[in-house]
């Protein structure tokens, strides 16, 4: 069983994202501690990228903000390779198609299996497109995740049968970002999901209080937040950390609670 | 791996939830283009709306001027809006219509797409919304206005360097959040498949137009075919039908900026590396860490980071070459057209020009250049008096 797979196995997930740089990487590292501190399941690293094509004005910010700051993808790489002396939870990161493929996918991937990455989201890569980087994801052990959207209809069978590690399941239509109210019809999508594969579905995209979140883990195997996190550290800088703690903390038990 | 590649270029690389909406794309183009019907109504469409055929014009001063190449420029200035954007826009809006959408969204640089865009959802009575850097909605104030007339609300984007690539971003960002009734009315041979070949396909009336009037007046085809390049509709439309003609160089002129040795470009070909950004694999303006990179150019409809996945395969190929040209060179075309033959080009076009300036006088007088002069110039007058230091208030 994968790392990604295990870390689904003690409940209901908690997965929260945070985009490596944003305000800057040692902060990034203390986020990182103080998640896993709070009990979550894995978590989503962000490696920025000048053009989130993805994500909402708040991630888009974060991404630009980390950039600015001179954040690296090599720079991310030496993150975790210090994060892992003392951090064990499994970590995803989530990037573009172009960091990768840039930096050259055998060498991205094999970083990856040399750090400690168990993962990797590339929102710009649909099913139709993995071949570019799933023969390096398999060789170097690093699950590739795959996304399943509202309007995936007929594709969800074909995608969910191939999947690897975890599905992450995007709540509503467009980008990242908080929403007050989520109306996709997600019972029938994960019912779709549940006809075609075991592995741990997990749902992303506009969830941000410990309702939603219970909510989002009681119909799938864990919810994912993104944007609630990033604006923390929007309001708190580099004193985020305990903030996140604690934010973390809230939406770990509303998690575990509908499992 | 996908359809839609040109060699090792193209392909998908879109966001999962865009895809059943490129999937019905791509199967309601191939319904309706070879359609008798659809193409008929296309064809009154393009000769009665937008004044096609274009004119293929010799011109004659500029051809004595250079001591070369005879001359022709292809004038898709001349058509409705001011420029090549209409053949595109018509196309789609009408298969977006038979589709059963009812709003287009577009993303707009130089705002000729944009202007384009809203002019056709006017005429078929759909609803309106065009992406702009807020950069070029300064450079392009005039352009603003037309859309707003026409009916469209134009939205400025102030993300990135709030040009070009950064009102495709967030088109896309738009497509996702409403895709039912709405169809993304992409303005150049990019993004991800089936975009490419539809753009171009309602593009290549141009070299089509060309080969044929070329032929009555000249009993010939060209021995040079030269067009701007920014994700290169205007040149694809115009290479298209000369591609399996190995007689018939075909030339791409990328904006420069103020040099290829600067930051300060918009050249692909010249400085870029393959890299996979707004849905395609192409080459890219980018950094060492897969960073696109904030290009530059005067001319707001070249002023984009990459390049139509069938323009890099014509170029790893070799089948058309790709030449740089820089703000200098392209703002003395547009002076120097405007005076040798009455004609002022947009300043996209001034760029492949100026590319014949120098190409002509190198060729025999037997032979032929065709230059598409892409758009009118109107819009850039005032940007240009201010690069030549006369502040214009219109």
């Amino acid at each position: 069983m994968s790392k990604i797979r295990e870390a689904f196995a003690h409940g209901k997930a908690f997965i929260p994202f945070l985009t490596c740089g944003d305000p800057d990487l040692e902060t990034t590292a203390a986020c990182v501690q103080a998640c896993a501190r709070a009990g979550a399941s894995l978590i989503e690293l962000g490696i920025p990228f000048s053009d989130p094509t993805a994500e909402g004005p708040v991630i888009q910010g974060a991404n630009l903000k980390a950039l600015q700051a001179g954040t690296t993808t090599d720079k991310i790489f030496d993150l975790v390779r210090e994060l892992r002396k003392d951090v064990s939870i499994p970590f995803v990161f989530m990037t573009y198609a172009n960091v990768v493929y840039s930096y050259g996918p055998e060498r991205f991937l094999r970083k990856c299996q040399d750090v400690g990455i168990d993962g990797i989201i590339l929102p710009d890569v649909p099913y139709e497109e993995k071949e570019e980087f799933l023969p390096y994801c398999r060789k170097h052990g690093v699950d590739l995740i795959s996304m399943i959207a509202p309007t995936s209809q007929d594709r969800i069978a074909r995608i969910a049968r191939e999947a690897d590690g975890f599905l992450y399941i995007v709540s509503s239509l467009g980008v990242t970002g908080t929403r007050t109210e989520i109306t996709t019809d997600l019972g029938s999508i994960l019912k779709a999901v549940r006809a075609n594969t075991d592995i741990p579905a997990a749902i992303g995209f506009g969830i941000s209080t410990p309702e939603q979140a219970k909510k989002m883990a009681g119909i799938s195997d864990g919810a994912i937040v993104g944007s609630a996190i990033i604006k923390i550290l929007d309001k708190y800088g580099t004193e985020a950390p305990a903030h996140v703690e604690e934010y973390v903390r809230s939406m770990v038990e509303a998690a575990r609670s509908a499992g | 791996m996908s359809n839609g590649r040109f060699g090792i270029h193209g392909g998908q690389y879109i966001p999962e939830t865009l895809m059943n909406a490129v999937i019905e794309l791509e199967e309601a183009y191939n319904r309706y283009k070879d359609d008798p019907a659809f193409n008929a109504e296309l064809t009154e469409l393009f000769n009665e709306y937008a004044g096609r055929p274009s004119r293929l014009y010799f011109a004659r001063k500029m051809t004595d001027d250079l001591g070369g190449a005879k001359i022709y420029l292809k004038r898709e200035d001349l058509n409705h809006t001011g420029a090549h954007k209409i053949n595109n826009v018509l196309g789609q809006a009408l298969l977006a219509k038979k589709m059963g959408k009812t709003r287009l969204i577009a993303e707009t640089g130089a705002g000729q797409h944009g202007v384009a865009t809203a002019t056709a959802a006017a005429l078929m009575g759909m609803e309106c919304v065009v992406f702009m850097g807020e950069e070029d909605t300064k450079r392009q104030a005039l352009n603003v206005y037309r859309m707003r007339l026409l009916g469209a609300e134009v939205v400025p984007v102030t993300t990135g360097t709030a040009t070009l690539k950064d009102a495709v971003s967030q088109a896309m960002r738009e497509w996702t959040s409403r895709i039912d009734d709405t169809h993304y009315c992409l303005g150049s041979v990019m993004g991800p498949h089936p975009f490419p070949t539809i753009v171009r396909d309602f593009q290549a009336v141009i070299s089509r137009e060309i080969k044929a009037q070329l032929m009555e007046k000249e009993g010939k085809l060209p021995d040079a075919v030269l067009a701007c390049v920014g994700g290169g509709s205007n040149a694809i439309g115009s290479f298209y039908h000369f591609i399996n003609d190995p007689s018939v160089r075909l030339i791409g002129c990328e904006a420069a900026g103020r040099g290829v040795d600067t930051f300060e470009t918009a050249a692909t070909i010249a400085t870029g590396k393959l890299g996979i950004f707004h849905g395609m694999k192409s080459y890219f303006c980018q950094d060492e860490y897969g960073q696109i990179a904030p290009v530059y150019s005067i001319s707001a409809g070249l002023d984009y980071p990459g390049i139509g996945p069938e323009h890099a395969m014509l170029h790893d190929t070799g089948r058309a070459q790709y030449v740089p040209i820089t703000d200098d060179e392209a703002v003395d075309a547009f002076e120097y057209l405007a005076r040798m033959e009455g004609i002022i080009p947009a300043i996209e076009s001034a760029h492949a020009v100026a590319y014949a300036r120098t190409l002509a006088p190198t060729m025999g007088k037997d032979q032929i250049i065709v230059i598409t002069i892409s758009g009118r110039g109107d819009k850039d007058c005032a940007a240009i008096a201010r690069y030549r230091g006369e502040d214009l208030h219109e």
